[in-house]
């Protein structure tokens, strides 16, 4: 296969991840690597690299729609950003240090837990009006608008949403994904932030969390250009195109049969991984 | 416009949307630019991304990215281009200090320069430690 071939099919690939991550709300990322390192034999470093660059642009493009709607809180977003960018930091020092099968392996395991949580029916915890003193003092509560006007918030358990987005922070510091399902799942289960609040303020978070890894990756010559321009330019594309159909698509089904295709690709890198192959 | 004549956190939101949505569209032509210079030379050549080998230290620093750009190689211009896109979340929250600061949230302001910190550190300092 030469560049332009490769080329051409990796940006196929990549609008076709960026499509089904944006219609489904789990990102790009999570598709990109399995398909890179078991589809076309890339090393996972470089696969790694080329997919955090792609989450930086999904993250920016979809925030900069977001932001106007007034859903995100952009105080909980910086306060939180403190601990995703340090696990950020810490996740991409130890992309470097350990092997690509570790990395295949943990990789594996993350996306058959995403598999079982996409599958899952969503539990909702009901948000309230009670003020948490913590969340008070940093100036988190807020509102969003509703149907019937604006609703008011309170947010909850400060430090369990912040340690788990240093986990979340990791995890996409060291497999080269936006970790939004983590995101949420710290926003919306354990800080009880309305969903629609948590989900936007996440997608805002996932940018500036994949910059403080990518910073690592560019120095330790994680990013080829070759490799990440079509996978750039290709999920940027897809998740595009992603958006503007959103409202017309039937995501439950699509749920399901992304969730399907994650269990699939993520047993497929778990035994890669753990039989030394990548 | 009233809502214009203060800074308020949603006239701060507009700006950083638009500074968001110009980082990745001007970012994504520079790296669509540098690929029809890459592809364009070096199309036929074939392709090896099986071992890691890392790039060449030119294309891991920003001084030899830039440098690489200007002699117009393609995949130097791709390569900042990403550079841009890299640079766009932490332009985002540099300008988010500016904003808390003229809103007088001294402690936001102080939350955000901590994350820029560490992004700068990721960007610039990572490659001594």
């Amino acid at each position: 296969m030469n560049i332009v071939e490769f080329t051409a099919l990796v940006w196929a690939g990549s609008v076709i991840a960026g499509l089904l991550g944006s219609l489904t709300g789990l990102g790009g990322g999570v598709v990109l690597v399995p398909l890179l390192t078991l589809f076309f034999k890339v090393d996972i470093r470089y696969a790694v690299g080329a997919s955090l660059v792609s989450v930086i642009a999904t993250s920016s493009g979809a925030a900069a729609a977001y932001v106007k709607e007034g859903f995100s809180n952009i105080r909980i977003g910086m306060f939180l950003e403190i601990a995703t960018t340090i696990g950020a930091l810490l996740g991409a020092f130890l992309a470097t240090r350990v092997s690509g099968s570790v990395i295949a392996t943990i990789f594996g395991l993350v996306l058959l837990y995403s598999a079982y949580l996409a599958g899952r029916p969503r539990v909702r915890h009901a948000f309230d009006d009670i003020p948490d003193p913590l969340a008070t003092h940093l100036k988190m509560n807020g509102s969003f608008p509703e149907a019937k006007g604006m609703r008011h918030y309170c947010v909850h358990r400060v430090p369990a949403g912040f340690s788990l987005m240093f986990g979340a922070g990791a995890l996409s510091g060291l497999l080269g994904i936006g970790s939004g399902a983590v995101k949420v799942l710290a926003m919306d289960q354990a800080m009880r932030i309305p969903f629609k609040v948590s989900t936007t303020t996440s997608n805002f978070m996932i940018g500036v969390t994949a910059a403080a890894s990518a910073g690592v990756y560019l120095n330790r010559g994680y990013i080829d250009p070759g490799l990440a321009m079509p996978v750039m330019l290709g999920v940027l594309a897809g998740s595009l195109v992603g958006t503007r159909i959103l409202v017309k698509a039937e995501t439950k089904w699509l749920r399901l049969v992304f969730s399907a295709i994650i269990l699939l690709l993520g047993g497929q890198m778990l035994y890669n991984g753990l039989a030394g192959r990548i | 416009m009233h809502r214009f004549t203060r800074w308020t956190d949603q006239r701060v939101e507009d700006i950083i949307g638009n500074l968001l949505r110009t980082g990745v569209i001007f970012s994504a032509v520079v790296v669509f630019t540098g690929a029809v210079v890459y592809l364009a030379r070096h199309g036929q050549a074939p392709v090896d991304y099986r071992s890691f080998r890392g790039e060449p230290s030119d294309l891991r620093h920003i001084s030899g990215i830039v440098r690489d750009a200007l002699a117009f190689q393609g995949r130097g211009i791709i390569q900042l281009g990403l550079l841009l896109l890299i640079a766009t979340p932490v332009a985002r929250v540099a300008f988010s200090i500016f904003g808390f600061a003229f809103e007088g949230d001294r402690m936001y302001a102080g939350f955000t320069l901590i994350v820029l910190m560490i992004l700068l550190y990721s960007l610039l300092g990572s490659s001594f430690a």
